[in-house]
């Protein structure tokens, strides 16, 4: 028992030892220290938070602005931020992103040549389904019809015999 | 056979076309198109990482084919890269370092630690340039055509086979211009 708590508390030291090493080791950008951002004006402060939802973190790409912990996004942020405090408006903003980062840092892309595919595929694929479907419906339907479930004189023969053979 | 039996077939095999496409071109799927090809170099004018008190103004990348390579000392994978510029700058590649979000001091270490490769290099502490010039992993290499115009982007280190292959061949494409 004795040799088992000795064990853990061995453990535990070790585990806290291996983290305040991954602290020391941890590299990463260096700059000033950075203030939070603050807005005096509740409308900016929503369209903030709107962009910030909208527009994708470039380095961990499947997280937008206001998710990600990665440095640039913050930088993003901080720029976003700092443009509508200027007096800039969202589509300002957003061009000015897509100028930098193309329209893949937009969570919401335009419809262009490009994105065809993007916007249309679903749509497509819905379509074909629902004339798949409809196609299987009416043929199962005159199948049914048609097809009476009579048997021909040939199967009536048949199912006679196997009877008779019981 | 009936031809409605062979549709799932034939789904199914459009769908491991397009997978395995997806798999094979995974580590493309990184790689976010710069909208700056053929676009001029963003303007900056930022203090030099050799000596604070003089400037690195972008008019200088106009009137010769460079490289601008967007480095850190923190950068692990700049660490990867540095001996392969060193190389390019003793074939006579000009190469332009925009240092990304550095403390000068870590800077100059690095450079007189690994050689310096860099014509010059511009100091990015707060990284505002580097929003400009769509910067989103260090490193990053842009090759500069006469005009000024960035004609293409390499992101992540550039090995051997990128300088051999991609970019030594454009520079002297560009030079031909």
């Amino acid at each position: 028992m004795e040799k088992n708590i000795k064990q853990s508390v061995f453990t535990y030291l070790l585990l806290i030892l291996f983290c305040v090493g991954a602290l020391q080791v941890q590299a990463g950008p260096r700059g000033a220290p950075k203030e939070p951002i603050v807005f005096e004006n509740a409308q900016v402060e929503s369209d903030y938070l709107e962009l910030a939802e909208e527009l994708r973190c470039l380095v961990c790409q499947n997280q937008n602005l206001i998710d990600s912990n990665a440095e640039l996004a913050d930088d993003l942020r901080r720029e976003v931020a700092k443009m509508l405090k200027q007096g800039k408006n969202k589509e300002q903003v957003t061009d000015f992103m897509v100028e930098r980062y193309g329209d893949f840092v937009l969570y919401n892309p335009p419809f262009k040549a490009q994105t065809l595919l993007l916007w249309g595929g679903p749509f497509v694929l819905m379509f074909w389904g629902l004339f798949a479907m409809l196609k299987k419906i009416k043929a199962g339907k005159t199948e049914n019809s048609a097809e009476s479930s009579e048997l021909s004189e040939q199967e009536k023969e048949k199912l006679q015999a196997i009877l008779n053979n019981k | 056979m009936k031809k409605q039996s062979m549709m799932p077939l034939i789904i199914f095999g459009f769908l491991v076309i397009l997978l395995v496409g997806g798999l094979i071109n995974a580590k493309y799927v990184r790689d976010v198109p710069s909208p700056l090809i053929d676009k001029p170099v963003p303007q900056f004018s930022l203090p030099m990482v050799e000596d604070q008190q003089k400037m690195f103004n972008s008019d200088e990348l106009k009137g010769q084919v460079s490289l601008v390579n967007i480095w850190a000392s923190w950068c692990v994978s700049c660490r990867a890269e540095h001996e392969i510029l060193n190389y390019a700058a003793k074939l006579g590649v000009k190469i332009y370092g925009i240092n990304y979000k550095d403390e000068v001091s870590d800077a100059r270490q690095w450079l007189q630690m690994r050689g310096n490769p860099y014509v010059k290099s511009a100091h990015d502490l707060d990284g505002r340039v580097g929003i400009d010039w769509g910067v989103y992993g260090v490193p990053e290499t842009f090759v500069i055509d006469k005009k000024g115009m960035i004609r293409y982007k390499h992101t992540g280190p550039v090995y051997r086979d990128d300088l051999d292959k991609k970019i030594l061949p454009l520079i002297k494409e560009l030079e031909a211009e």
